[in-house]
Parts: structure tokens; sequence; C-alpha cells
């Protein structure tokens, strides 16, 4: 099942042009890129591994999409995404947040039901690809 | 840019309209305002015009459907202190830009202390983190002879250089490296780096200037700063720089602007001390002869240490 979260997702995935534009993008604004990666896919995963620091003051986005280039070395077969922190007064936040890799089998994610006090319901979603230990998820494929 | 190009490849033209395609990108432009705002410099506008007419025909060529390829642009400057190094490098990239060369045209201008860390494993995030923020741009290094110290084998500089060196040579597109340094010292760089000097295709020797070219370079400062010399006081400027510049450790040009700010000090002390009159614009304006030969460059020989006062 193929993960949808930040923009874009659901569209197919970004070439390195159309990546490279939305970073330019960013940086025309003056916001910093950062390049983060995991391998959990959770959608409440929100604070993802950072490759090296946040970006600031770049001017061009060949120096992201190198640093991205390197990201994908090490770790293609995680998801990796660019985000674009604003930090001007009022934002101070994350402005934009894209995927720009993700692993090539992406196994989805089962429902849990769980009957608890009365006949309430609570529901979890459990990643498959988490049961694995974290490093491993995606590493044979 | 790219897009721009795959269109004209589409049509690959027979003929080019020379006129008209050097009208169109505004090298004249560039040329002519360079050869205003920098005096001498022969053989550095030489070598802009010349990759102005590279670039020029690199287009033509790009219509024509021809093979292109990128040219290396990355420079050395090298000359003695004061004869426009800096000024031309941080210049380069406004010219570069707008000629198309570079995508952004700024400047991030760094020394030894920017690429070089303290410990192991520092220097290549350090150098790294540089070169991310110069793409687009001009990467200016100056004294760039720091960099490499051969007294101290553990020198964390020899690490920089080789990421430059690799940056330099796969990311031509990206940008452009711009070294500057005093001639002697960067020539040892270049002989104990040799990959250096071969990934850098203009080696640019800034000449000194004259005394015509001092004097003139004097009068434009002072014209941008809204002053401008008596008569008189020109006169005894044309002395001063003969006398200044057989004395040591003269720097051309900047040798000048310090001489220029001191004379301004005692123009200003002249008329603060006579309190009681009203003074005109032209009086504020205007050096005299007196805030001129006040220097001691005057009162001291030939070989007489330091900047005169």
């Amino acid at each position: 099942m193929r993960m949808t979260q930040g923009c874009f997702s659901f569209l197919p995935d970004l070439t390195d042009e159309q990546i490279a534009a939305q970073v330019q993008y960013c940086l025309d604004k003056g916001w910093a890129v950062n390049i983060e990666f995991t391998d959990d896919p959770h959608p409440r995963n929100t604070y993802w591994e950072m490759w090296g620091l946040p970006m600031f003051d770049l001017r061009d986005a060949a120096g992201i999409m190198k640093e991205l280039a390197d990201c994908r070395r090490v770790y293609g077969d995680r998801y990796v995404r660019i985000s674009g922190f604003d930090s001007s007064h009022g934002w101070e936040s994350v402005r934009i947040s894209f995927i720009v890799n993700r692993p090539r089998e992406e196994p989805g994610f089962r429902l849990d039901r769980q009957e608890s006090v009365g006949r309430n319901i609570r529901y979890s979603t459990h990643a498959y690809a988490a049961t694995r230990p974290e490093g491993e998820r995606y590493a044979d494929q | 840019m790219t897009q721009t190009q795959e269109q004209i490849r589409e049509t690959p033209l027979e003929t080019v309209d020379l006129r008209h395609e050097f009208a169109d990108l505004g090298i004249g432009a560039v040329l002519d305002q360079l050869d205003s705002e920098l005096i001498g410099l022969k053989p550095v506008k030489t070598r802009i015009r010349e990759i102005a007419s590279l670039l020029l025909v690199e287009r033509i060529r790009q219509k024509m459907a021809l093979a292109t390829t990128f040219p290396t642009l990355h420079m050395s400057f090298t000359g003695n202190p004061g004869t426009g190094k800096t000024t031309v490098a941080l210049r380069m990239a406004g010219i570069l830009h707008r000629l198309g060369f570079v995508r952004r045209g700024h400047v991030i201008s760094v020394t030894r202390d920017d690429l070089v860390g303290q410990y192991i494993g520092h220097t290549a995030p350090k150098t790294k983190e540089i070169l991310k923020k110069a793409m687009g741009g001009v990467l200016f290094i100056d004294e760039a002879y720091y960099l490499y110290r051969p007294e101290n084998e553990r020198d964390y500089g020899q690490e920089a250089i080789e990421i430059l060196l690799q940056v330099m040579e796969q990311q031509r597109e990206d940008l452009v490296v711009i070294l500057a340094g005093y001639g002697d010292r960067m020539e040892k760089f270049f002989q104990s780096n040799p990959g250096f000097r071969s990934r850098i295709a203009h080696h640019i020797d800034f000449p000194d200037y004259s005394d015509a070219e001092l004097l003139w370079i004097a009068e434009l400062m002072l014209q941008q700063q809204n002053y401008r010399f008596s008569p008189e006081a020109r006169e005894a400027f044309i002395r001063y720089i003969a006398a200044r510049k057989v004395q040591p450790l003269f720097s051309n040009a900047r040798s000048i602007r310090n001489a220029l700010d001191r004379i301004r000090l005692r123009q200003a002390n002249r008329i603060v001390a006579k309190l009681d009159r009203t003074l005109s614009a032209d009086d504020v304006m205007s050096i005299e002869a007196g805030d001129v030969l006040a220097s001691r460059v005057f009162t001291k020989g030939a070989g007489a240490a330091g900047e005169g006062r």
C-alpha cells in the first residue's frame, strides 16, 4: 500500500527535476531545507531522522540535490522526505514537506480493533514493516 | 534555461545574425560597465572579453545544433596587494550571472578558517557546507595558499583541498571557484597541488597600477565620496604617489584608499579648527594641498617603514 504523507503524495513520484524545482521554490522563499529519513511509515511518526544538518543560507537547489543523492545512496531502501522550514516571525514552522524516496515494497498497515469497556472499540494501525527491527524493515529488497 | 535550450535544439539554424545575438545577451553593456568602473587591469578585461565571446559562440553553436560543452570557468587571481583581486572576484559573479554561466550570481567569500576544521572529521562537513552555499554562484577563496601547510603533515587543509577538487571537477555547471592570493605564494601552492592548477582554466595575473592609474583611482574614489582635489592638492597627490610607491609595504589601490581616508581626516580637522565662519558645500568638498602635504610620507625618506601618516 502506497504511503501518502505530505505534499504531492497522491501524485506519481516526483522526478529529480521536479524535486529540484520544488526545492528551488523553497529556497527562493527563504526557507531552510532539510532532508529526513525513516523506516517507520506510521502516520503518527512525525519525528524522522535528519540527514545532516538543516541547510540554511543556500541559494541554489544543486547543493540539496547533492545531499539527497548521498542520502539515497545510504538509505535508498527507506522513506526520505524534504521539508522546508520557515523561520520568519509568526510562522516558525515547517511550510512544506514531501516524500522524495520510498521503499520498493510497501507492505501497508493492519487495523487492530480492541474491545474495551462497555461496547467501545479502540482502533490502532500497525505497519507490517514495523514488526521487524529498525534498520531491517526493508533491507531484503 | 534547459527548456529554452531544448526549444532551440528542435530547430537547428543555418545562419545566425551575430550582431543581434550580441545585443540580445547584453554583453556589450557588461563590458562597457567593466571598462568604466575598473581602471587599468588590462589582462583581466581581456580575459572577461574572451569568456564573453566564448559564451556567445556557444549560444550560436547551440542554435545550430552543434556539440557544446560547458566551459571550465574556475579562475585563479594572482597579484600584489591592492591590485583589485577581491574587487574583480566580487564583480565576476555578477558578470558570469548576466552572461548566463552561473544561475544565481551570488558570491560566497571564504578564507581558510571557513573551510578547514579544527579536529578530525570536522573539515569535510565544513567544506561541504560552504560548497553547498556557493552552489549556483561563485565561491571566492581569498588567500588560497593558506589552505596548504606543508610544514604540518597532519594539517586538515589537504582534506579541504581534496573535497574542493572533487566538486570543482564534478559540478562544473553548479559553481565557479575563484582562488586569489599573492603571486609567489600561489605559485608555491600550485606546485604542491598540481591537481589544482590543471583544474583551473583561467590563471589571471593582476599587474601593478601605474602612477597615472593610481591618481585616476584616487579621483574616482573621491568622486564617489563627493570630495575633490583642488588643482594644487592634485599636484601634491601626484608627488605623494611617487613618494609612497618607493616606501615599503606599498599596496597599490589599498594604500591610496588609506591615504585618502587620512587626508579626509586632516581636511575635517582643518575645517573644524576655525569655528567662526560659514561653510559652503564647496568648502567641505574640496581637499587642499595642505591636507595632502601634511603626510609623513613626504618627511620620511625612501625606506621608512609602514603606512605613512
